[in-house]
């Protein structure tokens, strides 16, 4: 076998131009596809990162039926006090989550004594709610990063369309699922950077004002809207998923019905078809990089065979078996493949490396001059080296199984 | 007993529409250690029955027996394998492997074809390149050498695997007088050494002389055989 890549290698090198024109194809088309992955992975993460971390969390709990009328915030479809300690119970035994943080939401109006508008509100016990979205945090742009009692963090837009500042007292007014209206004083202790997505424009409050804008019956009556899970493995995402919804299936309401229905981010916000339209070009640019591989090494090795006729008709005549003559041509292909992969590895690499080192910035919707951190990953470098020499082989494959079941007495002949 | 025993041979192939027949009724028989030379113009047939001798082609009727076996019913992976073992081959254009030194080209058959162990392989190319005259010139590539040095290097090659025959299609062609004369002298002395057959074609008459045994062909018909001596038992 090692005789059989030194002659591939030596025929490789015995037409160096074009054995370098196609050695350099595939190396451009490996850098494309490594620095596409790696760029476009950098924002999609970053992307899934700031939805989930700042908003909506890895996985949410919902009473059976919420998501469908989610727009509404429905206070009729908040899960029940005694449901509650049944979900906390199976929640606080999952190893795999780090916090889960439980929420009143609620829509109401904002006044600020002058003029009144709507706003969407979280009730949420803060630290809860800031371990289970930790980057909520950095969003509060004005103010205590802590939320007490009687205090709001309100979103900057709302801020700045009602002309309200850090410390003003403003009201909220809301009407719970009986119908009966309630308001209460708030000082706004926050202003919120705005974020893309939902969740975007939602205000804070602490979980126990929430209770009392909407008059529960206390802690003990209180019902709340979802819960909101964070993972300690954002990877285990589908796996945790499948498990903690057969636990939650399990819990069923008096008529023999499952309280709770489970979703992850993907179910919840609508970036996630932008993730999935950031795979498919991902696909479809390794699609490109396949057919770069096969058409150049198909046309090189279709090029190699017809030159080499008559070197073939000699192997053949001195007793070469097909099959050997077979392996000498695919062996060359697979040659130029690695040659091309490792080079475009290296070079895709050295690329990302410059492009960290250039620290380029751009928007993402409000966030202005985020960082490009563009990384790639040690499996998407071994999957596009395997694909491509893979390619390689196969495009090989036709030209060296016509030079296998040449004819010795015609390729001899040939001029 | 007959290394080559053909009888009645015939050849046809299609030259576009026209049906060429190449070779008709030819028999004959040739003893291990001749040294053989099929004479006759262009199309006469040598290059076809050298070919059919050769296992690279088939005759449409007749019988052919190389080393004892019916080489008529040997299909394209056995053709390959009987070709390895006995025959070698040496062409007007010596069609040397240019990737590979003079050393290599002759290893070749022993490491590709035959899978000899890497002591054997050294040990009969060295003995070949010094029969031949090339042990200096080993580490060349064939686009280094001269053509006479080249077929030297083809008939080291063809030589290498020990094979009851080898055969030469016009292998003076391309060389001056000269150096053609010393390739077939080369030739006469590799069969003395080795007990090969040699088989060669050629039109060139002073070349000719140098057989033991003539066999001359016409418009694809046997018209004569000529021994001069040596082992004349063909």
């Amino acid at each position: 076998m090692g005789n059989l890549f030194k002659i591939a290698i030596r025929n490789l090198l015995r037409y160096k131009r074009r054995t370098l024109l196609t050695a350099s194809l595939i190396t451009i088309g490996v850098v494309f596809v490594l620095v596409f992955i790696s760029v476009s992975g950098s924002f999609k993460n970053l992307m899934i990162g700031q939805i989930t971390d700042s908003m909506i969390g890895h996985l949410q709990v919902h009473r059976k039926g919420y998501v469908a009328s989610i727009e509404n915030l429905p206070l009729n479809l908040n899960i029940k006090s005694g449901a509650i300690t049944r979900l906390e119970n199976i929640l606080n035994k999952q190893p795999e989550i780090v916090a889960y943080s439980p929420r009143i939401k609620f829509g109401g109006m904002f006044s600020n004594f002058v003029e009144t508008t709507n706003i969407r509100l979280n009730g949420v016990y803060p630290d809860k709610e800031l371990k289970s979205v930790p980057l909520l945090a950095s969003r509060v742009i004005e103010g205590k990063k802590i939320l007490d009692k009687g205090g709001i963090w309100i979103p900057e837009l709302l801020a700045k369309g009602m002309k309200v500042k850090l410390g003003d007292t403003i009201v909220v007014v809301a009407t719970n699922k009986d119908g009966s209206v309630n308001g209460k004083q708030f000082v706004v202790a926050g202003v919120l950077e705005s974020a893309t997505g939902p969740g975007g424009r939602d205000g804070y409050i602490h979980i126990e004002d929430a209770i009392e804008v909407l008059r529960m019956e206390g802690m003990a009556g209180m019902e709340i809207s979802e819960v909101a899970i964070r993972l300690k493995d954002f990877g285990s995402l589908n796996a945790f998923s499948k498990k903690l919804d057969a636990l939650l299936s399990k819990e069923l309401n008096q008529q023999g019905k499952p309280i709770f229905e489970l979703h992850t981010w993907e179910k919840l916000s609508p970036f996630f078809t932008i993730a999935r339209m950031i795979d498919v070009m991902t696909f479809f640019i390794k699609l490109m990089l396949i057919a770069i591989v096969l058409i150049s090494i198909m046309n090189v090795m279709i090029m190699a065979v017809y030159e080499r006729i008559r070197e073939i008709g000699t192997i053949a005549a001195i007793g070469t078996l097909p099959g050997k003559i077979l392996n000498m041509f695919v062996i060359e292909g697979f040659c130029l493949g690695i040659a091309g992969a490792v080079i475009g590895n290296i070079v895709g690499i050295a690329l990302i490396f410059m492009l960290n080192i250039l620290k380029l910035t751009y928007n993402f919707g409000q966030q202005k001059g985020i960082i490009l951190q563009a990384s790639v990953n040690p499996y998407d470098l071994v999957v596009i080296s395997v694909t491509v020499i893979i390619v390689s082989v196969i495009a090989s494959l036709q030209p060296a199984f016509k030079a296998s079941r040449m004819e010795p007495i015609k390729a001899l002949r040939h001029v | 007993m007959s290394l080559i025993a053909a009888e009645g041979i015939d050849k046809e192939y299609q030259a576009g529409e026209v049906a060429v027949k190449a070779l008709k009724g030819i028999s004959f028989e040739i003893a291990p250690a001749s040294f053989v030379s099929f004479i006759g113009p262009s199309g006469s047939g040598k290059t076809t029955l050298l070919n059919l001798i050769g296992c690279l082609d088939k005759p449409t009727k007749g019988q052919l027996k190389v080393a004892d076996t019916d080489v008529l019913h040997l299909d394209r992976k056995q053709s390959a394998s009987f070709r390895g073992s006995n025959i070698g081959f040496i062409f007007q254009d010596f069609n040397l492997i240019p990737v590979l030194t003079v050393y290599e080209n002759i290893e070749y058959p022993l490491l590709m074809v035959q899978s000899a162990p890497s002591s054997e392989r050294k040990k009969r190319v060295t003995a070949l390149l010094d029969a031949v005259g090339m042990i200096d010139q080993k580490d060349k590539y064939p686009d280094q050498i001269s053509g006479g040095q080249k077929q030297r290097v083809a008939i080291a090659r063809a030589l290498v695997t020990n094979p009851k025959l080898v055969l030469a299609d016009e292998p003076t062609a391309n060389l001056d007088h000269k150096t053609a004369y010393m390739v077939i002298e080369l030739m006469k002395t590799m069969r003395n050494e080795f007990k090969t057959t040699f088989i060669f074609s050629t039109h060139d008459q002073k070349i000719v002389g140098e057989a033991e045994i003539i066999y001359m062909l016409e418009d694809g018909e046997m018209k004569g055989k000529e021994v001069k001596g040596g082992n004349n038992n063909g």
